[in-house]
C-alpha cells in the first residue's frame, strides 16, 4: 500500500480548554437553538400545518355560515372556527421525527457521550416545539382578524391565546416523543397522528357543544379538547372569562401530565445504560 | 488510580447482552500517552468494549476506570474528559460542521472564545477547507470521519476513542487519518484508543495491541514482540488441492521449521531463518505434491490471531490487498 505523508499544521500553544458541564438553561438553549436553526431548512414539516389549518378555516366557514348563523342566534362562525382552525394546525407539530433521525444517524448517541443533560435534550425540542407552533399560529390568528374576527380580550388576550395553542401544542407532541424515544421508528412517531382524530373532532369543534347529539356530547364532556377549545373561544368572542381560561388549562395539565409520563419513561428507557 | 499514570484501566470487565456474553473478563492497564490498538474480527467485542468504556453502557460484571473516574459510578466526570469517535460517523447531516462544532463546544461548557479558539485549530486539523460551512450531508465518507475526530476533540480530552476510524475510507483518507492519530498522540500526549480490524493499521499506529477474540482478551503487548511470538520468518505455501497430511508431516521434518498450519489449499510455515529454510520446505512438497506459490514474508499481527485462535481475522480480499506490503519474496512454482 502505498503511503502518503500530508504535512501537518503545527498545533499552535493556544491554552487547553477546560470541559466543565454547562448551566441547566445553556444545555437547553443550545439543543432549541440546534432545532430552530433546522426550521428553515425543514419548511415542508412547518408550511402544510398553516396551509391545511387555513383551508379548513376558510373551508369550514363557506359550509358552516348559512346553517349556523341562520339557526343559532348571535352566532358568528369565524370567531367560532378560529380556535379549531388553530388546533388542527399545532396538534402533531413536534421535532419528534427530528429525534427519531438522530437516533437512526448515531448523533443521538454522539449528545449522549457529552456532559449535557439527558433531560435538556428532551427539553430542548420542545422549546423550539412551543417556538414553532407560536409562529404558526400567529399567522392564522392574523388572517382572521383580517377577515373579520373580532378578539375581544384584545391583544394581550390573542397573546394568551397563542401561548395556550403552544401549550396544547406541547402537551400533544410528548405523545410523538415518547413513541419516538421508544420505538426510534419514524413511521411508528407518524401513527401518534391517530390520537388527533378523537382529539380534534370528537368534541365541539364544528358546532357548539348544545348542537352535539347524545353519544357525541358524552363523550366530548370526557374530552379535554372541548374544555381547552371553550377556553380559546371565550378570549375571542366573550373577552377574559377566567373559569373557561382555567379549564382550559387544567385540560392541557392532564394531557401534558400524561403524555410527558409516557415521555420520560421513554427517555429513561432510552438513556438507560444497563 | 494516579490519571497522570493511567489512562484506562479495566478489571474483569464483563459486558452481557440477554445472555450473550459481549465482553468477558477483560483485563487492560493503559498508561497515559499511549496509542493502544484494540484488534479483532467483526463481533469481537470490540465497539461493546468502547461503548462501555465511554460510558454508553454500563458493565455487567467487573470495573472500568478512564480519566481516573469508574465509568459507572462517575460517568458524568468521565465524559468530560474523553473524546469518542463511534465506529458509525455520529453526525447530523442538516447541520454543517462549524455548526455541529459549535455545539459540541457549548455542551462541553466551553465559552464562546474558547470555542471560536477550538473551531480554528480544528478546522486546521481536519483540513476540509470551506466545506465546513457546507451542510454534512454533502461531505463525502472521509470528510465525514474526519469531522466526526473533530468533534470528539472539542474540548480537547485526555484519551480519545476511536472505534474502526478508517473502515470504510480510501486508502489516501486512511493514510491522513493515521497521520492525524499519530501527531495528536504524539502533540497532545493524548492517549489513544483505537479499535480496528485492520492489521496493518494496529501495526502502523499502535504502541501495544490487544487481540480480542469472542469477548476475551486473547494477547497483548508490542506489535514487535507479538510478532516474535509467533516465529522470525513465515513461509506461506499455497498447493494445488487441499494440503495433506503427508505434506504436513514432511515439512514438520525440515529443520528451522517452528510450527506448521494447514488452512485448505495454504499451509502456513513458521521458521527461525525463512531465507535458509524455504528451499528444503520446497524441496519438501515438491515430492508429496504440487505448489503453486511459496512466499517469505515476515510474521504479521494475523499470524498472531492465527496461532492463537485458528482463525484469521482479515479476510481474503484484505490478505491481498495488504501482501505487497509483507511480502519479502514470492518464488512462483
Amino acid at each position: 500500500m502505498t503511503t502518503i505523508t500530508i504535512p501537518a499544521p503545527v498545533i499552535e500553544d493556544a491554552p487547553a480548554v477546560r470541559a466543565r458541564p454547562a448551566s441547566p438553561v445553556r444545555d437547553v438553549a443550545s439543543i432549541a437553538g440546534r432545532a430552530l436553526r433546522a426550521v428553515p431548512r425543514e419548511l415542508e414539516s412547518v408550511i402544510p400545518p398553516i396551509f391545511i389549518a387555513l383551508f379548513f378555516f376558510i373551508v369550514n366557514i363557506g359550509t358552516l355560515q348559512h346553517i349556523t348563523e341562520n339557526n343559532i342566534k348571535s352566532f358568528d362562525i369565524k370567531a367560532f372556527m378560529l380556535p379549531t382552525a388553530i388546533l388542527i394546525g399545532v396538534t402533531g407539530v413536534s421535532r419528534a421525527g427530528s429525534l427519531v433521525l438522530d437516533i437512526q444517524d448515531g448523533y443521538l448517541d454522539r449528545l449522549l457521550l457529552t456532559p449535557v443533560r439527558r433531560l435538556a435534550i428532551l427539553v430542548g425540542h420542545m422549546v423550539a416545539d412551543v417556538a414553532i407552533a407560536c409562529m404558526l399560529t400567529i399567522p392564522i390568528l392574523v388572517l382572521a382578524v383580517i377577515i373579520g374576527v373580532h378578539i375581544e380580550a384584545g391583544i394581550v388576550g390573542a397573546v394568551a391565546f397563542v401561548l395556550i395553542a403552544a401549550l396544547w401544542s406541547l402537551a400533544f407532541a410528548g405523545f410523538g416523543y415518547a413513541i419516538a424515544l421508544k420505538t426510534g421508528n419514524p413511521a411508528a412517531v407518524n401513527s401518534a397522528f391517530l390520537l388527533f382524530f378523537p382529539f380534534l373532532f370528537m368534541t365541539s369543534s364544528y358546532v357548539p357543544r348544545g348542537q352535539l347529539s347524545g353519544w357525541l356530547d358524552t363523550i366530548a364532556a370526557w374530552n379535554p379538547v372541548t374544555y381547552l377549545l371553550e377556553g380559546l373561544r371565550s378570549l375571542v368572542t366573550t373577552g377574559w372569562q377566567w373559569d373557561s381560561l382555567l379549564k382550559a388549562v387544567l385540560a392541557i395539565a392532564g394531557v401534558g401530565v400524561l403524555s410527558m409520563s409516557l415521555c420520560l419513561a421513554a427517555l429513561r428507557g432510552r438513556t438507560r445504560r444497563g | 488510580m494516579n490519571p497522570t499514570e493511567t489512562s484506562i484501566r479495566a478489571e474483569g470487565l464483563v459486558r452481557r447482552f440477554n445472555g450473550t456474553t459481549a465482553v468477558d473478563d477483560l483485563d487492560l492497564d493503559i498508561p497515559r500517552g499511549e496509542i493502544y490498538g484494540f484488534l479483532g474480527p467483526n463481533g469481537a467485542g470490540k465497539s461493546t468494549t468502547v461503548r462501555v468504556l465511554c460510558t454508553l453502557l454500563t458493565p455487567s460484571a467487573g470495573r472500568a476506570v478512564v480519566a481516573g473516574h469508574d465509568v459507572a459510578d462517575e460517568p458524568e466526570k468521565v465524559r468530560l474528559r474523553i473524546g469518542v469517535a463511534l465506529q458509525e460517523a455520529a453526525l447530523d447531516p442538516k447541520q454543517t460542521g462549524v455548526q455541529l462544532l459549535r455545539l459540541q463546544g457549548r455542551l462541553y461548557g466551553l465559552s464562546t472564545s474558547e470555542i471560536e479558539r477550538r473551531l480554528y485549530d480544528l478546522a486546521r486539523l481536519i483540513d476540509i477547507g470551506d466545506a465546513l460551512d457546507r451542510p454534512i450531508a454533502t461531505y463525502s465518507g472521509g470528510m465525514k470521519r474526519r469531522l466526526d475526530v473533530a468533534a470528539a476533540l472539542v474540548h480537547d480530552p485526555e484519551v480519545l476513542f476511536l472505534d474502526e476510524p478508517t473502515t470504510g475510507l480510501d486508502p489516501v483518507s486512511r493514510a491522513r487519518m493515521w497521520e492525524e492519530v499519530r501527531r495528536l498522540n504524539r502533540e497532545l500526549n493524548m492517549t489513544i484508543f483505537l479499535t480496528t480490524q485492520y492489521l496493518e493499521e494496529a501495526d502502523e499506529l499502535a504502541d501495544r495491541v490487544g487481540i480480542i477474540n469472542d469477548g476475551r482478551l486473547v494477547a497483548e503487548g508490542t506489535p514487535a514482540a507479538l510478532k516474535r511470538s509467533v516465529g522470525n520468518d513465515v513461509i506461506v505455501a499455497r498447493l494445488e488441492g487441499r494440503a495433506s497430511g503427508a505434506a504436513r508431516e514432511e515439512v514438520e521434518r525440515v529443520g528451522g521449521v517452528h510450527g506448521v498450519e494447514v488452512h485448505g489449499e495454504e499451509m502456513v510455515i513458521t521458521a527461525t531463518d525463512g531465507a535458509a529454510t524455504i528451499g528444503a520446505v520446497a524441496v519438501a512438497l515438491d515430492g508429496v505434491g504440487t505448489v503453486r506459490h511459496l512466499t517469505l514474508r515476515t510474521p504479521t499481527l494475523d499470524d498472531v490471531f492465527l496461532e492463537l485462535t485458528g482463525n484469521r481475522i482479515e479476510n481474503e480480499s484484505e490478505r491481498a490487498q495488504h501482501s505487497d506490503y509483507n511480502e519479502l519474496v514470492e518464488v512462483g512454482q
